[in-house]
């Protein structure tokens, strides 16, 4: 299998800053992202996962470690990866306010050498693919954030790169952006040959819905790598539980009780509501008793199907968001 | 192998915004044209009451339109990669596998274009109200020096510009350092030649000191106009300086790059 991310022992280390340590932002990553794939990085702030890509984007160098991207060498052949690569990452206000989006999408087409009639051949076909042709001549200044971040997309996507890095591309949208954004890029893997994507989000469902692979990753390292179905299925041993309860003290408690191997928890409007992850369906009569114990009322008890969110929770031992 | 190209491509590309960016910002007329032209009516007076020769006015309209292209290299070129950087277009064109070079080259050229028309017209208006007479010498000789002092004046800021990639708002002194110091020592409206042997030469560094000089030497055959060196050997250091700041400017902004992907400083701390 021809690989288009290979990563050795990849450690990255931020220099000291005023007094603080050096800052490890990614320890020892051991990563392969075969040709074709749909690759999901899941993680929460300050996980590595941009470092990563930047690593990968030959904009940033790791400490220690090596590194193919397209079966070469980051450091070393920076030049034969930039032509197939690009990059688009989540809330980018990249290009010009004064150009239009479709001179913006012209302008980064021409740092890649694309023809000035097949880049204009192609920003038609992909601003008509995202709904934007009405847009097309309107100055970039006045078009709206999710109208921005799908002329973004379109900038990564117009020099038809062999890899993409998409780092959290859906960032702040509403739900009509997300899904046309979502959509292409899956139908981009999917209906060309050789392609692949590198993603990074914050939406568990987004990584499910997308990604052939995903790795979880926190705090520098990887802490899991596999097809979603299969991480799913490694939680499937443990009982999901959902809870809902009047508020009550103590509630951190829960997570230490024996058996419960992941909690989460949101308080609002009067209402508590808890998702554990039991490593047997009994425990839950413990955790009702602790909360009743502390006066609290149990308004609602179910029982769900892991979703890569449990899988999350149990890895890392709390909520991503 | 460098892929001339890509690179020509990448040069039009970085250079469109700034064209077509004249045209689409009427304001610039009113900031651009008619306050330097207040600017330079402020020493022409001057030089009048002081009884001063004539040629003075030619010298003063000359400078104001020489500021235009300084101010330019200074706040659009050198500081523009710390622009760049703010709004995520840095780490795009570092991602994109055109020569940077061609990137400051596209400002350079989009730069040229957008304060020729502004310094064009400062010097038409400057000599239409202002009534300076011209005694050329010889206009190629003129068209080559201003051509040279452009090179010189836009390699220095192509140089500069790899500073502010990296040192971002640290490096917004030096701008400030060169800007009011440079109306001085360069001569922008007085001959360069009463500051003295030694102070020209240092200023002589920037490429306008020399180019003022040599153009005021070619456009006023006057016995007032005395140059500080013969044209012909001001050209030859422009052209000198253009070669060694193109040169610095590519091994710089190699540098730079280098030392910005060691430190993780080409990108956005947020991002």
């Amino acid at each position: 299998m021809v690989q288009a991310i290979e990563a050795k022992a990849l450690t990255r280390v931020f220099g000291n800053k005023k007094g603080k340590g050096p800052l490890i932002a990614l320890e020892n990553v051991d990563l392969n992202v075969a040709e074709g794939e749909l690759f999901g990085l899941l993680g929460p702030n300050g996980a590595g996962k941009t470092t990563f890509i930047k690593i990968l984007a030959t904009l940033l160098l790791p400490s220690f470690g090596e590194v193919k991207v397209l079966g070469h060498d980051v450091v070393l052949e920076a030049q034969k990866i930039r032509p197939r690569i690009n990059m688009v990452s989540g809330g980018e206000t990249s290009g010009y306010g004064l150009l239009t989006v479709k001179e913006n999408l012209w302008m980064f087409s021409q740092f890649y050498g694309i023809p000035g009639k097949e880049a204009k051949r192609r920003i038609d076909e992909m601003l008509a693919t995202f709904g934007l042709e009405d847009k097309a001549n309107a100055k970039v200044r006045t078009i709206s954030t999710g109208q921005r971040q799908k002329m973004n997309v379109v900038r990564g996507f117009v020099t038809d790169p062999d890899l993409i890095f998409l780092d959290e591309p859906t960032l702040g949208l509403d739900v009509n952006a997300s899904i046309a954004i979502r959509n292409y890029i899956r139908h981009w893997v999917k209906d060309t040959t050789g392609k692949t994507v590198l993603l990074t989000t914050h939406y568990m469902a987004e990584a499910d819905f997308l990604c052939d692979r995903v790795a979880i990753i926190d705090q520098g390292r990887i802490l899991a790598c596999d097809t979603p179905a299969n991480l799913r299925r490694s939680v499937r041993r443990a009982s999901i539980f959902t809870l809902a309860t009047t508020p009550f003290d103590g509630i951190t408690g829960l997570g230490g009780l024996p058996g419960v191997s992941g909690f989460e928890s949101t308080t609002s409007e009067g209402r508590v509501e808890m998702r554990f992850s039991l490593e047997d369906e009994s425990v839950i009569a413990d955790i009702v008793s602790f909360v009743t114990a502390r006066r609290a009322k149990v308004l609602s008890v179910s029982k769900g199907e892991p979703t890569l969110e449990d899988v999350f929770i149990q890895l890392v031992g709390r909520a991503l968001g | 192998m460098i892929d001339w190209k890509l690179n020509y491509r990448a040069l039009l590309g970085r250079a469109y915004p700034r064209i077509i960016g004249a045209s689409r910002e009427p304001s610039w007329m009113l900031f651009d044209i008619v306050l330097p032209l207040l600017g330079i009516a402020a020493f022409i007076y001057y030089y009048r009451a002081m009884g001063a020769p004539e040629v003075f006015t030619g010298f003063v309209v000359l400078g104001g339109v020489m500021t235009a292209f300084w101010l330019n290299v200074l706040w659009s070129m050198a500081t523009q990669f710390y622009w760049e950087k703010e709004t995520g277009n840095l780490q795009l064109y570092m991602l994109a596998p055109m020569s940077r070079m061609a990137v400051l080259g596209g400002m350079a050229v989009g730069g040229i274009f957008f304060t020729t028309i502004r310094a064009a017209s400062t010097f038409i208006l400057g000599f239409l109200v202002f009534g300076v007479q011209l005694q050329v010498s010889n206009l190629g000789g003129l068209v080559a020096t201003f051509c040279l002092t452009l090179f010189a004046l836009y390699g220095m800021g192509m140089m500069f510009s790899s500073l502010y990639m990296l040192y971002g708002r640290g490096a917004w002194h030096l701008s400030n350092l060169l800007q009011e110091p440079i109306y001085l020592v360069s001569g922008i409206y007085f001959p360069v030649k009463q500051l003295g042997f030694w102070t020209a030469l240092t200023a002589s560094v920037i490429p306008i000191t020399l180019g003022l000089d040599a153009m005021r030497q070619l456009m006023f055959a006057s016995p007032s106009v005395q140059g500080f060196l013969p044209v012909e050997v001001e050209a030859l250091v422009l052209a000198a300086l253009a070669v060694l700041f193109l040169i610095g400017a590519r091994y710089s902004l190699r540098y730079m790059e280098y030392l910005g992907k060691r430190e993780g400083r080409l990108t956005m701390r947020w991002q």
